[in-house]
């Protein structure tokens, strides 16, 4: 009974595509509540549910709660959890899955993917990295000056040191690579 | 026996120790290391967090091109963030058929294929399984005596890799000490820094947990940490300010990349390991060491 209560939790909760899925969805019905991953978690304290919880409530059919939670955003991706799991779920990419699902619903904590939009946004121009323009876009779109001027000291003595990027550097194929990443939005991430 | 080299964005500027360091020893050493021509950013854990398919191709452009220009050679990172997704991305492609045609269709917009043959290691693991001790050891000429380092690895590094235990690698620590140096007992070894978290609004979870690392290795008696990883390296050192002033301490740890310590005690230069540009000082401890 209790399976297939998560089973078809699962299939309606539509998560992720292909073997991923399978195997997400495989993971929440083999977890067997032991709170190994929230014991092992060094951010589990600051969650609003702890990892067991998450796999809790999704059989319950709370997706909606976990997807509107801090828990995704609280993982650090140590992998604690993945390696410990005694019955081999793989919690650390079921939590970056969550937080996919979360963004494209438009249900996450205010806020919490701005960092990683940033990061992306500076990636997928330049084909690198680039520090600087990733944190003042990120002050930007959280509306918080204040945290970039907090950040100053900070970055003078980087700078004294010689290691502020003030530019951006670029790679050769950046063309190529917007490219690449436009084609992989029109089909479709999942 | 070549390797193709993959520095990672962090070592262009804000951990530049790192990728000069990695060269002066990969040159002192003998190891043959050819950079990845026109290398992307590996996504890591933002660019995952987002998008699952973009970050496998992001990582698939790398080995594609890895395994054009060297066929044959492994591809070798010192970050453990660039590491950890180049290694995801490798075994998920060889297991999952669906998001190989994906990737791999992504791949030919730009004419580019990879057919899986790279392999992805990280340069620690590389020195202590390829190299060896002997081989390291013959080249030793200032041997780091009683210089107190220990041992961080962070997290990604042997998780979920399994290149190294995932609860206790010892890597790290073997190395050190074929070098000279006192190895400081250090369980926190493969702890988290808390990782992008830092920068975010969940600073506060960050502070923490490197407060932890400091004050324990604080606590056992090491006079520096040693790290494997440029996100841990910033965390832990250029961090040590703010996580003083949130907790009331005075930690002053120096803190450097593991390549610096093997530099040093392969009699190497100041500025070719990049000493210097640390924010806590590391001048004072290893003067002793260097000629």
């Amino acid at each position: 009974m209790a399976t297939e209560v998560a089973d078809s939790v699962v299939r309606e909760s539509d998560l992720g595509f292909g073997e991923e899925a399978i195997r997400h969805r495989k993971e929440l019905l083999e977890c067997i509540q032991c709170g190994t991953c929230s014991a092992s978690c060094p951010t589990a304290y600051a969650m609003d549910y702890t990892p067991r919880k998450i796999i809790a409530a999704l059989r319950a059919d709370q997706l909606e709660r976990v997807l509107r939670s801090n828990t995704p955003w609280l993982c650090a991706s140590c992998y604690y959890c993945t390696v410990r799991c005694p019955a081999g779920i793989q919690f650390t990419d079921f939590m970056y899955l969550l937080k996919r699902m979360a963004v494209e619903r438009g249900l996450h904590p205010p806020g919490s993917p701005a960092l990683y939009q940033a990061f992306v946004n500076t990636v997928d121009r330049y084909g690198r990295s680039a520090e600087t323009e990733l944190m003042i876009r990120y002050f930007l779109s959280t509306l918080n000056p204040l945290g970039l001027i907090k950040l100053a000291p900070f970055g003078l003595k980087m700078l004294l040191r010689g290691r502020f990027p003030l530019l951006p550097r670029r790679i050769k194929g950046r063309r190529n690579l917007a490219r690449m990443l436009e084609y992989i939005e029109e089909k479709g991430e999942a | 026996m070549a390797y193709t080299y993959y520095p990672g964005c962090s070592q262009e500027v804000s951990t530049k120790a790192y990728n000069l360091s990695t060269w002066a020893v990969a040159g002192a050493l003998g190891l043959e290391l050819v950079e990845l021509d026109d290398w992307n950013c590996c996504g890591t854990s933002p660019s995952y967090s987002l998008r699952s398919l973009s970050t496998f191709a992001l990582n698939a452009r790398n080995l594609g091109l890895a395994e054009r220009h060297s066929p044959g050679c492994d591809l070798v990172t010192i970050c453990n963030g660039c590491f950890g997704i180049m290694d995801k991305t490798n075994r998920r492609l060889a297991e999952d058929a669906e998001l190989r045609e994906r990737v791999g269709e992504a791949l030919a917009v730009i004419d580019l294929e990879y057919r899986g043959s790279v392999r992805v290691r990280h340069l620690l693991e590389v020195l202590v399984n390829d190299l060896g001790q002997e081989t390291i050891q013959e080249k030793v000429t200032h041997p780091l005596e009683g210089l107190q380092v220990a041992p961080y690895l962070g997290c990604a590094f042997s998780r979920p890799s399994g290149i190294d235990d995932a609860e206790f690698p010892t890597a790290l620590g073997d190395l050190l000490s074929w070098i000279g140096a006192d190895v400081v007992d250090y369980p926190l070894r493969a702890s988290c820094c808390g990782g992008i978290l830092m920068m975010s609004d969940k600073k506060e979870v960050a502070l923490k947990l490197v407060h932890n690392l400091l004050a324990d290795a604080v606590r056992r008696g090491a006079s520096c940490l040693a790290t494997a990883c440029p996100l841990c390296h910033l965390n832990v050192e250029a961090y040590q300010g703010q996580v003083n002033a949130r907790f009331g301490t005075d930690f002053s740890l120096p803190v450097l990349f593991f390549t610096q310590l093997l530099g040093v005690s392969l009699g190497l230069g100041r500025e070719e390991l990049g000493l210097g540009t640390e924010l806590v000082s590391a001048a004072a401890l290893l003067a002793p060491h260097m000629t």
